[in-house]
């Protein structure tokens, strides 16, 4: 059992973490952000594993994980 | 559950200019990362470059100071040699280390200075809007090379990071890159060695960092990670150099 939280606010939309999470689980979300950014989103967290790759590589620093 | 990742207590909580899929934000967070893993919160102090990271200072969170362009490491070598309790970092880009402020990054290896370096490569001038670095690739296009570096004119790529090995008073320098989640640990490996070796009173320590820049290279952020993948990093080869 693990989840991640994306802080959407922060999210500047670069989507690495889409790229790099190795189940697919994150998409862009089609709704904006204040900043009027695509930001990302989780799709479904029910495969997490709390790899933390998407944290990993976020340049932002917006993505937590628990596990 | 538990959180098992999260901002380091040295990074700031607060939004940064830099564009999205910009390598800075990363390595920002590697380094508070680093000053966090080694308890030094209280006893770093880092110098900040000019170039996109000039405000650098507002990020991290323990003291800094900022220099002019190209002098981080004459501004770092006073601070180590008035306050050697302090742990002293510089962090610059290609065109503050490599161009304008190669004299300073030459003398301060070859005095074998104790300070921890921070070497940003992204091979272009990102904060004046994308013109040619030292470390710009042959045949790359920037605004000074519009149909690509050539040697004949403009010379080869510089491999400071080489270069600085040769010289003898240099303990430390590893090549790491931001282009996978996998190369970020690594690069988080190397940035604690260097600061490691400051601790331990080793001396000079550099790290180079292969850092994606979307917005002056024309691409995508996924598009500029796997350039760094793909080309950059065969003209800059990863691991450790000395
Ligand atoms: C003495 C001086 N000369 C030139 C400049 C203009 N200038 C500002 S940043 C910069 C280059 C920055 O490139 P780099 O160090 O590679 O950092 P990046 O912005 O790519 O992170 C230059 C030439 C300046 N600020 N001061
Ligand atoms: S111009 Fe390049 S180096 Fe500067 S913030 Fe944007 S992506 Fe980063």
């Amino acid at each position: 059992m693990a989840k991640i939280i994306i802080n959407r606010e922060k999210c500047k939309g670069c989507l690495l973490c889409v790229s790099f999470c190795p189940k697919s689980l994150i998409v862009a979300d089609k709704d904006l952000n204040r900043r009027g950014l695509n930001p990302a989103k989780t799709k479904d967290s029910s495969g997490c594993t709390g790899c933390s790759m998407c944290a990993i590589i976020c340049p932002e620093c917006c993505i937590e994980v628990y596990k | 559950m538990k959180k098992i990742f999260s901002r380091p207590e040295s990074l700031r909580d607060v939004p940064t200019h830099y564009c999205p899929g910009c390598g800075h934000g990363i390595a920002h967070r590697l380094l508070a990362q680093a000053v966090d893993d080694l308890g030094i919160r209280e006893k770093v102090i880092g110098v900040a470059p000019v170039g996109c990271a000039v405000v650098a200072y507002d990020y991290w969170n323990f003291d800094c100071c900022e220099a002019a362009h190209g002098r981080a490491l004459a501004v770092a070598t006073a601070i180590k040699r008035v306050r050697p309790e302090n742990i002293v970092f510089t962090y610059q880009g290609d065109g503050d280390l490599a161009a304008i402020g190669t004299n300073e990054t030459i003398h301060t290896a070859n005095r074998g200075e104790n300070l921890t370096v921070i070497f940003i490569n992204n091979a272009i001038y990102g904060m004046t809007g994308g013109q040619m670095a030292p470390t710009t690739l042959l045949g790359q296009k920037t605004a000074t090379s519009p149909r690509g570096r050539n040697a004949d004119s403009e010379g080869y790529p510089l491999k400071i990071s080489e270069l600085l090995a040769q010289l003898p008073a240099v303990k430390y320098i590893e090549r790491v890159s931001l282009h996978s989640p996998q190369e970020v640990l690594k690069a988080q490996r190397a940035i604690k060695q260097a600061f490691q070796n400051q601790i331990e009173n080793k001396g000079f320590s550099l790290v180079e960092i292969l850092s994606p820049c979307p917005t002056y290279w024309g691409m995508s952020p996924d598009q500029a990670v796997e350039w760094v993948k793909e080309t950059m990093s065969k003209e800059f080869p990863l691991g450790r150099i000395k």
